[in-house]
């Protein structure tokens, strides 16, 4: 909301700079996210920084009122004229312009009381009117059509005030100063039109501060000054109102209050000079003396007014006493409003009616048929309220954001609405002249009751931590306007009508005045402590801590995280699944956490599993990279039976690419193969001391389907199955358009895996005996596992046999065929001697025997 | 053959003179006093002398070979001397050329914000309280004090789930509830917890906006916790996150489910409080939303907000990673690229 310095000010006075002012009102919790200048010059102020501004500062030597005397033809151009201007001079100066809206006084002779306006004398530095971008030029003095010009009556986007540059700028009637002084010509320019607005940006709460008095009262109590209110009185000097119409309210909680004022034989005409700029400033178009007043009272006091043209009214009710009605719609009605649209309503939206039919969605927008046009001489001026949360529905429901739905969506107190009648019916005399209804029709069903509150110092204390005395406490919520009556300890405090956000349970709303008085005394005033307060038990969150050290070992493996989005679609995960797999997919079509109102196409559910956004990076990642290696850690979602969706944790690998990095030193060749993801996988299970590691091949029902079924095994740990991994099967990794060297995936289910991992694992102690190394090279069946071999050298080699590690696999040559040849290299070590050549024969001899008898294997030649 | 042994000795000697490098030593050592050497010859053929000659010629034989041991000694000391010098002399490599490459694996720039956060609040006793990301509509805002069609409804816009009254949380603050209830004993248990997670807006994704961040929540609850102790905690934690100097600015705000509410600014490191566009000319960078836990909020998590209060903090770890580096696009942060990952 864009506020204006000097409108401000007819309510407080302020004697610091705007720019300290936007600091306090930021602080205070309006946060002024912008200073708009007109004209007038950037103040800076010690500790206060801002954005440099580069409007234009006029000069107060050449930029000046002056008042248009005469306008004379051009001698020798049509679309030329002469404006003979008045700018406290000795002599009238010339001013050679095209300013369309001048022609009209063209040749008229004196102009008394004159036209004033902007004026420019020669060297005045002005925005170029011409120019489509921003420039700035000096005026200089030059000859047009035969004339010889050197100043300028200015328009709005010369001087920088608006963009407007359909002609010169024209006040109608001569500008005062707030205290009612006139302004002379010759006044500096910066004084008249100068002003700076303040762009304050209101959250929810601040209800009340969505008008130029609203801020104001926030201003006084922030700057300890008076608040002068605006004058409510309103001169009432014709026939009583009371049975010339009458109101119907079938729907209080609704509608709580409905005030009507009425004003005969007014005079449409433009607003008043002072009314017109005030709108102009805050954004709004000025249209005539009734319209501009009821959007004058939105912005000034928050009151939004409607206002009806009352004979037609009483056509429409057939020459009788009209009735109002407020109410919600029949079945089937439609509404034209101003903005020309015909609206079918809703069951929710509330009207504003008379006996024939809907006149007005009520707080939102008026309806066409009863409008004030050219012709109006009787007007009905309404001044409702509303609950505001039935407006802020209809508001988004019938998609009309007006500055009346915007400030009664937010709360307006129905203590405004007689308020804004009676100012606003005055406003509208006083310019437009008529003879004001005695009193007004007011309908108020349930009047709300003052808000009390009960505030114990003790609590203010105990909330704040700083020491309050009641004096000061009591002073910070009467600068607010509050009632306070200080009784010892407590405070009696009554909050004013405006303040619609204190509660009236006895604990919130001392809250709520505890926050005032914070606010209002300065957040900065506050100490800074330490809690003092008893250390809350600690606790060992186990899963959060294992899933931290999981990110550790992963990063020790040379893994770089990712995190993907959640969304995805179930067109992009069902690339998971090749064609024609047996197995078990990782999603479930059926069970997706769909988006009512998704963002995008490609965004439309929660993911089922991780591996689809990771390969989709991979991808990505593949036109600059040709390694790459990735992991995630995060949720995947499934729709249960119950309300909320499982959450469940997965962690998903992917390396894919050239082994090694290549450089000028050389490179090891090859890609990443299945033997490099299980080389992974052996790194997390050893950094997570997994217990009881088995291998089985990814078959059978619980397979997971989106790997090649060859090339991919399940990692167990005894009983826990913690997830499969291996090669990406070719057809999915075509589905994400992974050719090429292949993709290596791990899909874990995180929680199996960090419920089974331990931290609480015993260290060995280093053998201080020396080892016997002995090789072993053994021919068995091609199809044999090598794990079931290392299984049976193992047993066989019992206590003494500390290390097997298979160091070659070899086929070929001196191989029979369908034959292998798995060479293992053998530790023998005991704890307490040294082993002789005889025991280790022996045990050597132990798991020869025991490889031939059970597997069938021989001792390679 | 006694002369034989002198002849040695003076043709061994003579050609260890022109010894120069260590392949010509070896072929020496070989050549003289080696196991096939020429000394060990004449040994071998000791057979043939008479039993008086032997003693002598063993003798000597002896003598001969410690002169030429000792001679060998010394230029194995001479040749190793200008080896050395030679090494350190012309042994250079141009030290310009990469090194070998050694990949390595990296955590995500949130992590590892989000790990600075952990650490620094668990040092204050905060401890990590892991939330739901799906959440009902009642606690992500009812509970939370902002009831439906509350205007305080306009500040989040939500993602919707196809399942009535379930959305994807907005905010931490939604785990609230969940931590007050989870961890305060029915209302009898003072609670310091933090909560990190991902929330989720439905705003168009653009260079300052996106669909999906993490925030970290921390509530404090207590017999006499305070705004003061807001404030100094909070300081203390951006003293040790920015920098001990840092400079704070506490402004009133706005959050339905805190009250008094409060936005915490420090002033901007990248301009020292000048003006910069990062910090939008105003020398402050916003960094946290915070306030004492609403009433209404403590009472919905089991306490009697006239015994018990609380304050509450959310702070978002991209934006301060942004802030921090100086990125420019918040879109980078789920990409994946490797080229932005790469560079932590």
């Amino acid at each position: 909301m864009l506020v204006p310095m000097s409108w401000l000010k007819e309510f407080v006075d302020i004697d610091i700079p705007a720019e300290a002012l936007a600091e306090k009102l930021t602080v205070a919790g309006l946060e002024v996210g912008k200073i708009v200048y007109i004209g007038v010059p950037q103040t800076q102020v010690d500790g206060i920084r801002q954005p440099t501004s580069n409007h234009l500062v006029w000069d107060r030597e050449r930029l000046v009122l002056a008042g248009i005397c005469e306008i004379k033809p051009h001698p020798n151009a049509d679309r030329l004229v002469i404006a003979m201007v008045d700018y406290g001079g000795e002599e009238l100066e010339p001013c050679v312009t095209g300013a369309p809206n001048l022609f009209e006084y063209r040749g008229k002779g004196e102009l008394n009381p004159p036209l004033w306006t902007a004026f420019a004398h020669e060297g005045a530095e002005v925005w170029d009117g011409h120019s489509d971008e921003p420039k700035r030029m000096i005026l200089k003095g030059k000859d047009l059509r035969g004339v010889f010009n050197k100043s300028m009556v200015c328009s709005e986007k010369e001087l920088g005030i608006a963009e407007d540059h359909d002609g010169v700028i024209l006040m109608h009637s001569q500008p005062r100063a707030l205290d009612g002084t006139p302004f002379l010509a010759g006044a500096p320019l910066a004084d008249v039109l100068g002003d700076i607005l303040l762009e304050v940006e209101l959250t929810p709460n601040l209800a009340r501060c969505f008008s130029v008095l609203g801020v104001a009262r926030e201003v006084a109590a922030l700057l300890d000054k008076p608040l002068r209110q605006p004058n409510y009185d309103f001169l009432a000097e014709g026939e009583p109102i009371a049975g010339q119409i009458n109101i119907e309210i079938r729907n209080s909680d609704l509608n709580p209050r409905f005030v009507l004022g009425l004003l005969k034989n007014i005079t449409i005409r433009p607003s008043p000079e002072w009314m017109q700029r005030r709108l102009k400033l805050v954004g709004q178009r000025p249209i005539n003396n009734i319209v501009d007043v009821t959007n004058y009272m939105t912005f000034e006091i928050g009151q939004p007014l409607h206002a009806f043209d009352y004979d037609k009214l009483v056509a429409r009710a057939g020459g009788k006493t009209p009735t109002i009605i407020t109410r919600l719609p029949h079945d089937g009605e439609t509404l034209l409003t101003l903005d020309g649209q015909n609206r079918a309503l809703e069951a929710h939206n509330i009207l504003v009616c008379d006996t024939e039919s809907v006149l007005s969605l009520g707080g939102i927008m008026g309806g066409g048929d009863t409008e004030i046009s050219d012709s109006t001489t009787n007007v009905l001026l309404e001044g409702a309220n509303w609950n505001f949360i039935n407006i802020r529905r209809s508001m988004q429901s019938q998609k009309i954001f007006t500055e009346a739905a915007t400030r009664y969506s937010r709360g307006v107190h129905p203590s405004q609405a007689i308020l804004g009648v009676s100012r606003g019916i005055e406003l509208m005399r006083a310019s437009g002249g008529g003879t004001v209804a005695k009193g007004l029709v007011d309908n108020y069903p349930n009047p709300s009751k003052p808000v009390a509150i009960t505030l114990y110092i003790s609590e203010v204390r105990r909330w704040l931590g700083m020491d309050f005395n009641t004096e000061t406490a009591a002073d910070m919520l009467l600068r607010l306007g509050f009632a306070v009556m200080i009784k010892g300890e407590t405070l009696e405090v009554i909050a004013p009508d405006h303040r619609m956000d204190i509660s009236d349970d006895p604990t919130i709303g001392q809250a709520d005045l505890i926050e005032e008085i914070a606010r209002i005394y300065g957040y900065d005033a506050i100490p800074l402590t330490i809690m003092d307060d008893a250390m809350p038990p600690q606790w060992v969150n186990v899963t959060f801590e294992r899933e931290e050290r999981l990110r550790d070992v992963l990063v020790d493996l040379g893994l770089r995280e990712n995190i993907s989005y959640r969304f995805t679609t179930p067109e992009i995960e069902s690339g998971l699944v090749p064609s024609g797999a047996s197995g078990n997919a990782p999603h479930d079509p059926a069970r997706y956490v769909t988006m009512l109102n998704p963002i995008s196409p490609e965004k439309t559910v929660f993911r089922q599993s991780l591996l689809p956004n990771m390969l989709q990076t991979v991808l990505a990642n593949r036109r600059y990279q040709t390694r790459q290696m990735v992991y995630e850690i995060g949720s995947i979602y499934q729709t249960t039976s119950a309300e909320l969706p499982d959450e469940l944790r997965r962690l998903g690998v992917i390396i894919t690419g050239a082994r090694d990095v290549g450089s000028w030193l050389g490179q090891v060749d090859g890609d990443f193969g299945f033997f490099d993801i299980k080389g992974i996988v052996e790194g997390i299970a050893h950094g997570l001391h997994l217990p009881d590691v088995r291998y089985e091949p990814n078959h059978g029902d619980t397979a997971h389907v989106s790997l090649h079924p060859g090339r991919s095994a399940v990692l167990y740990s005894g009983k826990t199955r913690i997830g499969a991994f291996g090669e990406l099967h070719p057809l999915v990794a075509r589905a994400f358009d992974l050719g090429g060297s292949p993709v290596l995936v791990i899909d874990f289910d995180l929680d199996a895996l960090l419920a089974v991992s331990r931290f609480d694992f015993n260290v060995n102690p280093l053998p201080i005996t020396p080892p016997v190394f002995e090789d072993l090279a053994l021919v068995v069946r091609d199809d044999m596992p090598s794990a079931s071999v290392e299984a049976v050298i193992r047993k066989a080699g019992g206590n003494l046999l500390k290390g097997v590690t298979l160091f070659d696999v070899y086929r070929g040559e001196s191989i029979p065929t369908g034959h292998k040849s798995l060479a293992y290299s053998l530790v023998y070590q005991t704890d307490e001697k040294t082993l002789t050549d005889k025991e280790i024969l022996s045990v050597r001899k132990k798991i020869i025997g025991a490889v031939e008898h059970q597997l069938g294997a021989k001792l390679r030649a | 053959m006694l002369d034989q042994l002198q002849a040695l000795q003076s043709q061994a000697l003579a050609s260890l003179d022109s010894v120069q490098n260590r392949a010509d030593l070896v072929v020496w050592d070989s050549q003289y006093i080696g196991k096939k050497g020429q000394l060990t010859q004449l040994l071998r053929n000791m057979g043939a002398l008479s039993k008086e000659e032997r003693p002598v010629f063993g003798k000597m034989a002896n003598e001969v070979k410690a002169v030429l041991e000792t001679a060998y000694g010394e230029r194995d000391r001479l040749i190793s001397e200008q080896e050395l010098a030679q090494d350190l002399e012309s042994g250079a490599v141009d030290i310009t050329l990469p090194g070998r490459p050694n990949p390595t694996g990296g955590l995500h720039p949130s992590t590892r914000t989000l790990r600075r956060f952990y650490d620094i609040w668990g040092d204050m006793g905060f401890q990590v309280y892991q939330s739901r990301d799906i959440e009902t509509d009642d606690m992500n805002f009812s509970q939370l004090n902002i009831p439906p069609h509350h205007p305080a409804r306009d500040m989040q816009d939500t993602f919707y789930t196809t399942t009535p009254n379930v959305i994807l949380r907005t905010h931490t603050s939604a785990g609230q509830i969940h931590a007050m209830r989870a961890l305060g004993g029915a209302g009898s248990l003072p609670v310091r917890a933090i909560l990190p997670g991902m929330c989720y807006r439905f705003e168009q994704i653009t260079v300052r906006s996106e669909v999906q961040f993490h925030q970290l929540e921390g509530i404090a609850i207590g017999k006499n916790i305070r705004m003061s102790d807001l404030k100094g905690t909070i300081t203390e934690f951006i003293r040790r996150f920015f920098s001990p100097t840092a400079k704070t600015r506490f402004r009133a705000s706005y959050f339905p489910f805190t009250e008094p509410s409060m936005e915490i600014d420090v002033e901007c490191f990248l301009c020292g409080g000048e003006g910069c566009r990062v910090c939008k000319h105003t020398g402050w960078l916003e960094i946290a939303g915070s306030g004492m836990i609403h009433p209404t909020v403590l009472r919905n998590g089991g306490y009697d907000p006239k015994v018990w209060s609380g304050f509450a903090f959310g702070m978002g770890p991209e934006r301060m990673t942004l802030l921090k580096h100086g990125i420019s696009d918040i879109r980078y942060f789920w990409a994946n690229d490797l080229r932005f990952l790469e560079q932590f």
